[in-house]
């Protein structure tokens, strides 16, 4: 059964659709890139299979042992954080606190895989620095050790890149491509750069006026391959 | 001057008046760095008119304890406030102005109509500004304030590290299964009951500062959540003795709220110049 399949779901804001007859399924270590022009959707659809909002019809189902709450999530940044004064070991220890309940603080384990996720993203020199006085490069490593903290199944990833010089973005891109291949986790990545999605993604979503859902392969083959003069 | 302040201090109501107020300054510290973050810094504000209004209400109804109207009151107002927040079609700074401007011009408007005493601009002038209200307290009132102060602190202990998680990301922490809306639930019960608290000190046009002044001026030195949050806590508490004590020590009679904003002024630039060097070097 796949980790998380949507079903024919029709997305819109105040009774407006802008979206419809939409229906993909993720499995277990796929890399997708949903693409797609400004104002298609894209943002909504995270929302939607965030459980953030819900969809005028159709629905999202998690399976293969993925429940709906252990979505990794990596925002695109808010005005909010960015003068919010905190550490990045809080930020970090925050991605836990879905497991929390009413537990009021975390407990031991929950210490020791933020410290984990830490190190991964390499950022365990800087767990007392001020999250703000960061530069975007490192903000997104902590946001992306946070949500390893939620999740060591999947993490959708709201346009990571936007705002990182070439050089980061590019580190960016191979330590994602990393945490896919190494550590078996399902990565949604929504992109504005279609050729950082072709080179890393195995399944691409194109959403727009019309649809496109399938592997990278059958992508390139597609119409919108041949408009790139990518045959 | 110290033997005078001693002198004071044997009288019951100015031990009131301080334990009241530190308590109060406490409370309405903790809650400071949220409402700032969240852009709701006027929040304190609004909802101290709606329990003006509210105040004024119950007085025009002849009801003798009006905490039992206050209270409710502004706990309701704090929630429709906060829910609306980010999706709403009038936004969270113009639904807190029209909330607030609406209900201190109602709560004017009621106490002029069915005005029972014969110094209604003497009492809205108490109400506004908490001139004196604080050096009239109860023994009642004093235990009362400070059983719901030991309430607020230990309820912001005890969700610290859900209100962290859904002042910073909202987004993140309900999509990972932290029940968002409950906690902003809470955080606006909490800041509702600080107001109704806090009018006594200041009265209701000077709540703000109390709020957002110490939570400023940590902002200002300190990068951690944590210690902000604890640095703003311990600045309220010592703006609010030190300016309690000024205003009763003061040869004219300084009315103790706007000498605690004062002293809460003083600081924030103290702060803001600390940061500012820090930066430098």
């Amino acid at each position: 059964m796949a980790q998380l399949s949507c079903q024919n779901l029709t997305l819109g804001y105040e009774g407006k659709e802008i979206l419809s007859g939409l229906s993909f399924e993720v499995n277990s270590g796929d890399y997708l890139c949903i693409v797609g022009e400004n104002g298609s959707g894209k943002s909504t659809l995270m929302r939607t299979v965030l459980g953030l909002k819900k969809p005028m019809s159709g629905k999202v189902v998690t399976g293969d042992g993925l429940s709906a709450n252990e979505i990794g999530y990596l925002p695109q940044q808010t005005l909010v954080q960015r003068d919010f004064p905190a550490s990045v070991r809080e930020i970090v220890i925050s991605g836990n606190q879905g497991r929390c309940g009413l537990r009021p603080f975390y407990n031991k384990s929950e210490k020791q895989l933020a410290l984990e996720n830490m190190k991964k993203m390499g950022i365990e020199d800087l767990k007392n620095r001020c999250y703000r006085e960061l530069s975007g490069g490192q903000q997104q490593r902590v946001l992306l050790a946070r949500a390893l903290c939620a999740t060591r199944k999947m993490l959708l990833l709201d346009e990571p890149v936007a705002g990182l010089d070439p050089k980061v973005t590019a580190d960016m891109y191979s330590l994602i491509d990393g945490l896919n291949k190494k550590d078996k986790i399902t990565i949604i990545m929504i992109s504005h750069d279609l050729d950082a999605a072709l080179r890393y993604a195995s399944h691409i979503l194109h959403i727009g006026s019309d649809i496109f859902f399938g592997t990278r392969d059958e992508y390139l083959k597609s119409r919108f391959g041949a408009e790139r003069g990518l045959v | 001057m110290f033997d005078q302040l001693v002198g004071y201090l044997q009288y019951p109501f100015v031990r009131y008046a301080l334990i009241v107020g530190i308590l109060i300054a406490l409370c309405s510290s903790l809650l400071g760095v949220t409402l700032v973050l969240k852009r709701f810094s006027f929040i304190g504000d609004g909802l101290s008119h709606v329990a003006f209004g509210a105040m004024a209400v119950a007085a025009v109804a002849g009801i003798t304890n009006d905490m039992l109207v206050i209270m409710p009151v502004t706990i309701i107002s704090a929630v429709l406030l906060l829910r609306t927040g980010s999706n709403a079609r009038i936004k969270g700074d113009a639904a807190v102005a029209m909330i607030s401007v609406g209900a201190l011009a109602i709560g004017y408007l009621l106490m002029n109509i069915f005005s029972t005493s014969s110094n209604v601009s003497g009492d809205v002038c108490t109400t506004l500004f908490g001139s004196t209200s604080i050096l009239t307290l109860t023994e009642l009132e004093v235990w009362v304030c400070i059983i719901l102060s030991v309430i607020v602190v230990f309820a912001f202990i005890i969700f610290y590290n859900k209100i962290f998680s859904v002042t910073f990301d909202e987004n993140f922490a309900s999509a990972t299964g932290t029940k968002s809306g409950v906690y902003n639930l809470i955080i606006a019960i909490i800041i509702a009951v600080i107001i109704v608290l806090a009018m006594n000190l200041v009265g209701s046009l000077l709540i703000s500062a109390l709020v957002i002044f110490p939570a400023l001026s940590a902002m200002r030195v300190f990068k951690s959540f944590k210690s902000v949050t604890i640095c703003s806590a311990c600045l309220s508490v010592v703006c609010a003795a030190l300016g309690i004590i000024i205003s009763i020590i003061a040869p004219n009679g300084a009315p103790v709220g706007s000498t605690i904003v004062a002293v809460d002024i003083v600081v924030f630039f103290i702060f803001w110049l600390i940061g500012f060097i820090k930066e430098r070097v």
